[in-house]
């Protein structure tokens, strides 16, 4: 999505560039003395790559394992080619990258059940075995350690004439002309709904199935492109080498991968590409020119470890910062201080509520939430104890009580991120008790957090399209080839969105430039832009200055209008003015329930806030 | 086909491979657990300990020196490392933690293989532990019997670091939320230093004792990181008891599964750690928090 932002401004550029590239590769760089097999090794890490970074620098899972599904897709071709008497070389290889693909969807059933660091071990102990198995149960197939030699290379029958695609330059044609595919079908995909949720996924995977995506599917997605891409580059370096080797498979395999990604540029396509022509350039100018021999590896370790530290997005990276940077030295700078010098509170917004998405079934006519002797218990803490609470369509009701009452825990429950101890939810007559999070989300009942869960490095717009696209598409697509501006109705939903939450004239502005009050409006903007029929809203005002607060509780008013919501905020005046009814909780218990001005009188909730006053002046 | 001593002894393998990765595993874990970086340099780190331990060894002749000085060397070099560069890394995504480590677990095994060439060295046993006993029958190197206690003596001295002394209290609660221990007015970055030191010491002990019974290369590292990810997904991750429990079911899998096919060891521990993964997501101790 960084780079899409760049390049979507002409269509195709990208690919006609690629194109033009690829096809004057053999017309020059003969002439600089590079190996032709050289080349061809670049192109087949460059597409081993695309997949890993799609994987990687989209998703941001970053696996150890990809040398089980290069090794994968490249024997299931080889073995076909050799041992099998297939004749069809094409053929194999896409035989090869669909059986990857299929290994791939499994083992991610398994790695995926975990995150962040446990994903990088289990892929690495996954990559291993396959190794093992290479070597031994599977050796009669595989060849074990010696491979599998005599890989034929392809030939093309066109009628009138037949392609013979030997080796060296002959066989660059093939090999750039599948690379080309490879980077076609992956722009598409990082341009499409799949590509930006993906995106969302990296920046925050709570927040992405909150909004109602199903993160696991899309993770998997992800996961399967990334094996498919492997597995026809696997069976494409035994085409290329006429042999298939078996340390295909081996941990430094998956290794080079990452490390030639990270050089080239994470999430930009190219990166791995651009990686890999460095890391090979490297090698020989290191290994022959200077004679280092071995040592060149040592070199290569050291200067990953200082691009690492010094340049996190790679050599692509750094040239479109070093771009951004003398573009916005060269364009006026009277542009960014206009957009910053615009207060966005100014405008005067009377904005029309947005219909509720979900329409709610003419017969069911009782409360739009019905909770029932909701608890929850941690271990031996009480968080909430049998709470029954009901909230009429269209209502909007206020949770006040004091710290540690159990109000966040209740509303994790409402939005099924916490499952209940015992009790039961039903909302418009549904029981959602024991859903997930992002099933709720879809059935229109979703929160804004107390603590900011944004896409942080995505623009106020990006965000909210993540949220709208949950909204418009259901809760898992594979509509990976369409363009994400083509997803009917976004642009106005995204619009109205914008507008609700007073955010219009910094939609492009990225999440990290925004000030507080205005992260605070996008989180609510988030939730809403989901269109759910019941919103929740944890401490909206949390936070914001005096001035700050008065607008918000203006902006909730004009989104109250036509939906039902429930806030929980510690501010009393305010929620005294936007609520109709008042809920008081206290140590996890439901303590009174009334209008502002029962609330207010109250003598039970002035206990529970000020300690017991009334008992104090009887003294 | 199924011969019973041959049976004991393998099972006696497994204790020492286990025991010794339980060892290494502790200070990947407590490393992780603490700092929040899953260190991928340490298996260079459990290759590095046994080259230091090998210099130290050609330069003296005693094993003893040798264990003290690779002990030492890591403690040091761990926290250097941790000073140098790690520190810079907390506040990064995962991502970048796994991919410095990374470049620098390179950076290690390439600088030995320098030096020392990927030719294997070799560090004998002390004298006092060569040759074989027979055990009830069947027949053991003596230093493997040793190697047990030796690695044994390692793991008793990291849990007294860890439950009885004031740090390993800091540590341990640093593991449930190092956020909070920090706001006590504790300087969780020094304990941060420590505790790599700490754990990169602990691989380096574990690399020059196992160095009589396996010879030194630059690449065994990679090897053992991969089987430590396994003990750590077992066990559950930030876990002290779970690596302990969780290295020496590894071992034990490796040693028996060894003795009938060896072919299929991997696969076993693979299989395994599915297992655990499938029923205990989090692993056999592992807890709710950091993941």
């Amino acid at each position: 999505m960084k780079t899409g932002n760049i390049f979507m401004k002409r269509r195709y550029l990208i690919e006609m560039l690629t194109a033009i590239c690829l096809i004057a590769v053999p017309f020059v760089l003969p002439h600089i003395d590079a190996a032709p097999n050289t080349v061809n090794r670049i192109l087949v890490w460059g597409l081993f790559g695309i997949g890993f970074d799609i994987l990687f620098g989209y998703t941001g899972l970053l696996s150890f394992g990809q040398s089980a599904f290069y090794g994968t897709g490249g024997f299931v071709a080889a073995y076909l080619l050799t041992q099998a008497g297939f004749p069809y070389v094409i053929l194999a290889l896409i035989i090869g990258m669909v059986t990857a693909a299929f290994v791939g969807y499994l083992i991610g059933l398994l790695a995926l059940r975990s995150t962040g660091i446990y994903f990088a071990m289990i892929t690495v102990a996954i990559a291993e075995i396959f190794f093992f198995v290479e070597f031994n149960p599977l050796a009669a197939w595989t060849g074990g350690e010696n491979g599998l030699p005599g890989v034929p290379t392809p030939t093309i029958y066109l009628g009138f004439t037949t392609i013979h695609f030997t080796g060296g330059w002959s066989l660059y044609p093939f090999l750039a002309f599948i690379y080309f595919i490879g980077i076609v079908l992956a722009l598409r995909i990082v341009r499409s709904p799949v590509g930006a949720i993906l995106t969302a996924i990296r920046e925050n995977p709570l927040r992405a199935a909150a909004v109602g995506h199903n993160v696991q599917g899309y993770k998997l997605t992800a996961f399967v492109i990334a094996a498919a891409y492997a597995g026809i580059a696997g069976g494409l370096l035994g085409v290329m080498q006429a042999f298939m080797p078996p340390d295909a498979f081996m941990f430094d395999t998956s290794g080079q991968l990452v490390m030639q990604t990270a050089i080239g540029g994470r999430a930009t396509l190219f990166g791995p590409l651009v990686g890999a022509g460095v890391w090979l350039f490297l090698q020989d100018f290191l290994q022959s020119t200077l004679g280092l021999g071995a040592t060149w590896k040592l070199v290569l370790g050291v200067v990953f470890v200082l691009l690492v530290a010094f340049l996190r997005d790679g050599i692509i990276g750094g040239i479109r910062d070093l771009y951004g940077f003398v573009w916005s030295r060269f364009s006026s700078p009277a542009k960014t201080s206009e957009a910053v010098a615009e207060n966005p509170a100014a405008t005067n917004h009377e904005a029309i509520p947005m219909r509720p998405h979900h329409i709610v079934p003419t017969d069911f006519a009782g409360p739009i939430l019905q909770v029932t002797g909701l608890t929850k218990h941690y271990g031996g803490v009480l968080a909430n104890t049998d709470i029954d609470f009901s909230v009429n369509q269209g209502e909007l009701r206020g949770i006040i009580g004091p710290n540690g009452a159990g109000k966040s825990t209740f509303f994790k429950m409402l939005t099924c991120e916490v499952q209940p101890s015992s009790g039961k939810i039903m909302f418009e007559g549904r029981d959602i008790t024991g859903l997930g999070v992002t099933d709720v989300c879809q059935l229109g009942l979703t929160k804004s957090y107390q603590v900011n869960q944004l896409f942080n490095s995505l623009t106020v717009r990006q965000n909210l399209i993540i949220s709208a696209l949950a909204e418009l598409r259901g809760k898992f697509r594979l509509d990976m080839l369409s363009s994400l501006s083509k997803v009917p109705g976004m642009d106005e939903h995204v619009e109205h969105t914008l507008e609700l939450v007073n955010l219009t004239g910094r939609a492009d502005t990225p999440v990290s430039e925004l000030a507080y009050g205005e992260k605070r409006r996008l989180e609510v903007g988030l939730a809403l832009a989901s269109s759910p029929s019941l919103l929740l809203l944890d401490e909206p005002l949390a936070g914001m200055s005096p001035q700050e607060r008065v607008e918000t509780v203006k902006l909730l008013k004009s989104i109250s209008r036509g939906r039902t919501m429930i806030i929980i905020d510690h501010d009393m005046d305010a929620l005294f003015e936007l609520a109709e009814r008042i809920t008081v909780l206290q140590e996890g218990r439901v303590l009174v329930e009334g209008t502002p001005d029962e609330i207010k009188g109250n003598a039970k909730v002035q206990e529970a806030y000020l300690g017991g006053v009334p008992e104090e002046s009887k003294l | 086909m199924l011969n019973w001593t041959n049976f004991l002894s393998q099972l006696f393998n497994g204790l020492v491979l286990g025991a010794l990765l339980a060892l290494i595993s502790s200070g990947l874990t407590i490393i992780y657990g603490t700092l929040g970086v899953l260190n991928l340099a340490h298996g260079a780190m459990f290759m590095l300990g046994g080259y230091a331990g090998y210099v130290a060894f050609q330069a003296t002749g005693s094993f003893l020196v040798a264990v003290i000085a690779a002990t030492l060397f890591m403690l040091v070099f761990g926290v250097l490392l941790e000073r140098l560069i790690i520190r810079y890394f907390y506040d990064r995504p995962d991502e970048d933690q796994l991919l410095v480590t990374f470049g620098l677990s390179i950076c290690i095994v390439e600088t030995i293989r320098y030096f020392f060439s990927s030719m294997t060295k070799m560090v004998p046993p002390p004298s006092i532990f060569s040759g074989i006993t027979s055990f009830g029958g069947v027949m053991f190197p003596t230093y493997r019997l040793a190697l047990i206690g030796i690695v044994a003596v390692g793991l008793l001295a990291l849990y007294l670091i860890l439950y009885r002394t004031r740090l390993g209290l800091i540590v341990r609660a640093g593991i449930e939320d190092a956020v909070m221990v920090d706001s006590l007015g504790i300087n969780v970055y020094r304990v941060f230093m420590v505790v790599f030191g700490i754990g990169a010491m602990a691989a380096g002990f574990a690399g020059i004792v196992n160095a009589p019974v396996v010879s030194l290369t630059p690449g065994m590292g990679e090897t053992i990181l991969v089987q430590t990810f396994v003990v750590v997904v077992i066990g559950g991750v930030g876990s002290f008891p779970g690596a302990v429990l969780g290295g020496l079911i590894a071992g034990e899998i490796i040693s028996i599964t060894s003795m009938i096919n060896p072919a299929y060891s991997y696969i076993m521990l693979f299989a395994a750690m599915t297992l655990v993964l499938v029923l205990r997501p989090r692993g056999l101790f592992g807890k709710k928090g950091r993941e």
